[in-house]
């Protein structure tokens, strides 16, 4: 036998990065393919998602709602999230559930997805910059994890963490916020039926940019509300700190609902433009879904509790 | 030194690039190729390079009380005018493509958000330096008052500069590094008027 001699062998650390390198290169060329295919089968098949469209809104495109997106993780820019995440491996991935639960759990995305039923949800999306979008996501009810989880009864709200990985997130190598990113809920909040954790849009596993594997959408909320790329769900006690009301207390509230009549030092929240229309729309209460969630905030001051 | 007619004969060159990125901008917004929000990426992208302008011009200024760079004078109304041609573009991009002449609207907004408040401000500085930037208005007007009103550039970059950091929600580099060279300049030019002029 022929001696294999000990430069031969690759040291352990370059085979890794090497195995990183193949692994950014297939991503590259996966993605590439994927946005191509994914771009023909939306033209085809987005008229399955029509009938479920509310009076007056339209289903914005694949390709505006996965390169116009605000995911600090990889930049400031619109652009940047699908521009500079690439290199983002959401698989596999592992949910933390902790806090004020009967028993702490990691559970397999994967596994969880096998026990649960995905949904279409086609949901307008209110950003708190005054521009919006129609969306048609899949995705499974909040409260069908919580049930799995189940909490402890003085469990009042639940806080989201996104994954930390500023190797991967190119925006976690600078301060632009307090990483990682956190945010939370009130319990009746997360149970409420609108509200999912979503796993995909248009048919297809969500794209990096759009908060892989998983992420929460709560339609009602500014769009900063639904945390993308949730490694944890924490169950607490009292109200938890989110990330941008941390930043700027005065502009972002722990509720952030989308309310007409709540102004903000930044953007006017009267009007809204939905991307891909010229004039401005009049942006609705609770963003068109007052009849699901009002009943939550029934006895508060949403001028205060904004 | 660089000679003033050197200076001279990179105007006309210049002119068309300052021109150029308007151009391209409107193009692109034309074709439908400036992005998934063009209105919002068209009024960026004027605002930010007005604001440039306005900081060359004051630059321009504080470099030409060298000798090698004195000739630079004669094209500080150049950049200046071009500042102004931005800004004009910018401040209708607002009014037009994201309100729709809804004036109701934007006087509130103008009103309500000191951001857009500090932006109209240094707007409306700019006008009398644009009015008064032609051939003949510094005899018209006596240097003195002449350049009283071009003191406004101050006012305006400062207030343009803090309309672009109270705009940007996070990571504020870029506007500080704009507000840093404006109090350099600034602070430079009240150094000279007490310690040098007297």
């Amino acid at each position: 036998m022929k001696k294999i001699l000990p430069s031969e062998i690759t040291p352990y650390s370059t085979y890794l990065n090497r195995r990183k390198f193949v692994k950014t290169a297939s991503a590259f060329s996966i993605a590439t393919s994927l946005s191509l295919s994914a771009k023909a089968l939306h033209n085809n098949d987005s008229s399955k998602y029509i009938s479920k469209l509310d009076e007056n809104d339209e289903l914005n495109t694949y390709e505006e709602i996965t390169t116009y997106n605000n995911f600090y993780e990889f930049g400031m820019g619109k652009s940047d999230p699908s521009n500079n995440s690439s290199l983002f491996n959401p698989k596999p991935w592992t949910i933390k559930i902790e806090g004020l639960v009967e028993k702490p759990l990691e559970i397999n995305l994967e596994d969880l997805l096998k026990k649960i039923e995905i949904e279409d949800r086609i949901y307008r999306l209110r950003c708190v910059e005054a521009w919006s979008m129609v969306i048609p996501w899949q995705g499974f009810p909040l409260s069908e994890l919580i049930k799995i989880a189940s909490p402890l009864s003085n469990a009042k709200y639940i806080q989201f963490v996104t994954i930390f990985r500023p190797e991967e997130m190119p925006g976690q190598k600078r301060r632009l916020l307090p990483w990682p990113y956190v945010e939370g809920l009130r319990m009746d909040e997360a149970m409420n039926p609108l509200t999912i954790l979503s796993t995909g849009l248009y048919g297809h596993d969500l794209l990096n940019q759009n908060g892989a594997p998983l992420r929460l959408v709560v339609p009602w909320k500014y769009g900063f509300k639904s945390i993308k790329s949730i490694e944890t769900i924490r169950f607490v006690e009292e109200q938890p700190s989110a990330t941008w009301s941390m930043v700027a207390p005065n502009e972002y509230g722990f509720y952030s609902n989308v309310n007409n009549t709540v102004d903000h030092p930044r953007w006017s929240q009267a009007t809204e433009r939905r991307i891909g229309e010229f004039m401005r729309r009049p942006t609705l209460m609770f963003n068109g879904y007052e009849e699901e969630v009002a009943h939550l905030y029934k006895d508060m001051d949403l001028q205060t509790y904004y | 030194m660089l000679s003033t007619n050197r200076v001279k004969k990179t105007k006309p060159p210049i002119i068309i690039l300052l021109f150029l990125p308007s151009f391209y901008w409107i193009y692109l917004l034309l074709i439908g190729n400036l992005g998934v929000n063009p209105i919002e990426k068209l009024m960026d992208n004027l605002g930010e390079m007005a604001l440039r302008l306005i900081i060359l011009t004051l630059i321009i200024s504080s470099l030409s009380d060298l000798k090698f760079f004195r000739s630079l004078v004669t094209l500080r109304r150049t950049i200046g005018l071009f500042a102004f041609y931005y800004v004009c573009l910018h401040f209708s991009t607002y009014i037009f493509l994201d309100h729709f002449f809804n004036f109701q609207f934007i006087i509130k907004d103008i009103i309500k958000r000191p951001f857009i408040t500090f932006g109209f401000i240094s707007f409306l500085c700019l006008i009398p330096m644009a009015i008064t930037s032609f051939d003949g208005m510094i005899k018209k007007l006596g240097f003195n008052l002449w350049k009283k009103i071009h003191y406004l550039i101050y006012p305006a970059a400062i207030l343009s500069s803090f309309h672009f950091f109270m705009l940007v929600r996070a990571n504020k580099t870029e506007p500080i590094i704009y507000i840093g060279i404006i109090i350099l300049l600034l602070s430079y030019r009240f150094y000279k008027k007490i310690f040098i002029r007297r």
